[in-house]
């Protein structure tokens, strides 16, 4: 694999005369690029984060393939299947992004169906009935986004890039998820209902998607420090409500929050205690669907590895006849 | 608003020339998009996806001729989600399971093999589907390529993979007669007249894949009239499940 060349350079972290350096690059809003030397807490971190950004991007895509066959409209299953692909190459850039540290995809992937690297754990969750899709796209979505935009700004060129990218998807995946949520909320009853149900079994799983409370975070340190990172968990969190909330209330939805109240003082609005215990459960393997996601992820490898020992072993003849010729 | 109950569409020959054309792209965009987050490679993940979404692109595009070819002022949705199984025309072969990544791959090859001439005649003529032939003419070269690339890479690859493409072409061939059924409506070209550029695109690629062209015995049919495979019904309760539903619901 072309990644072979880019193996980490061996370095204690903390007592290379270059780290003082990197830092002043990183302080000094520079980007930091792959043939750049770098600590390899830095290097392992990205690779981690990454990684994880790339498998989520894949495992995304089984709840919301769960209903393309099924979607309502021609034009909203259009729109789905267009979505889904997004994300299957969002995770094909990410994986590119992850490759320029030297890891190769096949490793991640290794990684991934061993159990061995996590992905979001929202995907973790059912999509249940089809304003599951609208909500995935208004609020997962959603969330993403608050995190995902600074990274924009992330030390790591090759990352930074990719979100760039990402984002502006991202961006039209969560007006779209909206707008499908506009369309059930101003529908049948029947409509009405499925978009409140959405709503009050996605809302609290997004919450935990921006990750432990600052007290208990475990990376926010060094990633901060690296500009890997620019916001706190808890400060996104309260992006993504203070953002949400009114959306939810224009179109008559109500939070699944007896606690939610607006803060005059603050303008922000104040919400209940989430629910650590379910989120580390999940996360843990214990959610709805972790065992389907891997399941399916493991299957499509196996089934495909016939196909791809063929691709392979095709190219390998081409190449061995045009050399013969 | 749809109606609550099935719809019978009054076919018109053109009316039913788009429906068939609609419906056989609508299905097996169908069918492609069942892959969706199990495809052996996400390259091919991608690919898949993008195949589907074409078709389904001209699915819409030839629902509204036929809506308007009808005048009863139906929508693309009407024609999807609300006829039975029995006012289907597509063809049998694209409503075919997917089984392996091959079976997939070769179905869509020996559907492409025949629409791609077939879309290119279409453009070039005067056919009420001339304007819409022009863009798919251009979907289905890629359909084509990439389908005929597969095909031989499978063909020409492990002999697992050499084993099933050939048991894909063995299986498949019989429901490719009906993609040659004679149209005498004018509307279009003739698909019995597209029947010589199918052959030599299925040659060429069956050739440098080293598989055998299956003799041509009994072919199926029927899909045309709405008789289709048993598994069929299946296919359209998943499709039609929301809007029968949610009777005049909009999404």
């Amino acid at each position: 694999m072309y990644t072979q060349g880019l193996t980490p350079q061996a370095s204690e972290d903390g007592n290379d005369p270059r780290e003082a350096a990197f830092q002043a690059r990183i302080d000094a809003e520079d980007r930091i690029e792959p043939n750049d030397w770098m600590p390899d807490s830095y290097r392992r971190t990205l690779i981690r984060q990454i990684g994880q950004h790339a498998h989520s991007e894949i495992v995304g895509m089984l709840p919301e393939g769960n209903w393309i066959t099924r979607a309502p409209s021609l034009r909203r299953k259009a729109a789905l299947l267009a979505k889904v692909q997004d994300e299957g190459g969002h995770g094909l850039y990410l994986y590119a992004a992850a490759e320029t540290l030297g890891i190769s995809r096949e490793e991640m992937v290794e990684q991934l169906l061993a159990g061995k690297a996590r992905y979001s754990s929202i995907f973790n969750y059912p999509t249940l009935t089809w304003a599951d899709i609208g909500a995935i796209g208004w609020l997962v979505d959603g969330a993403a986004i608050m995190n995902q935009i600074p990274l924009c700004r992330c030390s790591y060129g090759p990352y930074a890039r990719a979100m760039i990218r990402i984002c502006k998807e991202e961006s039209f995946h969560q007006r779209q998820g909206y707008e499908i949520m506009c369309a059930l909320a101003r529908g049948t009853p029947a409509q009405k209902d499925m978009a409140q149900d959405a709503l009050n079994r996605w809302w609290w799983p997004c919450l935990m998607m921006f990750g432990p409370p600052d007290s208990e975070s475990q990376h926010s340190d060094a990633s901060m420090r690296w500009k890997i990172k620019r916001f706190t968990n808890d400060g996104l969190r309260q992006k993504f409500v203070d953002a949400t909330v009114p959306q939810a209330h224009l179109i008559g939805l109500s939070m699944p929050d007896p606690d939610l109240r607006f803060n005059e003082a603050t303008g922000h609005w104040e919400f209940g205690a989430i629910d650590w215990a379910e989120f580390r459960r999940v996360l843990a393997g214990d959610g709805p669907c972790n065992r389907e996601r891997l399941a399916a992820r493991r299957a499509a490898h196996a089934d495909g590895t016939w196909v791809r020992e063929a691709a392979l072993a095709h190219a390998a003849k081409r190449r061995a006849r045009r050399e013969a010729a | 608003m749809p109606a609550t109950t099935s719809i019978v569409v009054a076919e018109s020959p053109l009316a039913r020339l788009a429906l068939g054309r609609a419906d056989d792209v609508l299905i097996l965009g169908h069918r492609l998009s069942e892959w969706c987050g199990h495809a052996p490679m996400l390259e091919a993940e991608l690919s898949i996806a993008n195949l589907a979404l074409d078709l389904i692109g001209q699915a819409r595009a030839l629902y509204a001729l036929a809506a308007e070819a009808e005048g009863a002022g139906r929508s693309e949705d009407d024609f999807a989600y609300l006829r039975d199984e029995r006012g289907y025309r597509n063809l049998l072969l694209v409503e075919q399971p997917n089984g392996d990544f091959a079976r997939t791959m070769v179905r869509h090859f020996l559907y492409s093999a025949f629409i791609d001439p077939w879309w290119r005649a279409t453009a070039a003529s005067n056919s009420p589907l001339a304007d819409i032939a022009r863009k798919a003419e251009k979907e289905s070269a890629y359909h084509l390529r990439h389908a005929g690339e597969w095909v031989v890479r499978l063909g020409d690859g492990t002999a697992e993979s050499h084993r099933r493409a050939q048991d894909a072409l063995d299986f498949l061939w019989p429901y490719t007669g009906e993609m040659f059924a004679p149209d005498s409506s004018g509307l279009a070209p003739d698909p019995a007249g597209i029947r010589p550029r199918w052959e030599a695109n299925v040659a060429a690629v069956l050739a440098e894949a080293t598989l055998t062209r299956p003799d041509d015995g009994w072919m199926q049919e029927g899909g045309r009239e709405g008789r289709h495979s048993e598994q069929f019904g299946r296919l359209l309760a998943e499709l039609q499940h929301m809007a029968r539903s949610h009777p005049g619901a909009s999404w």
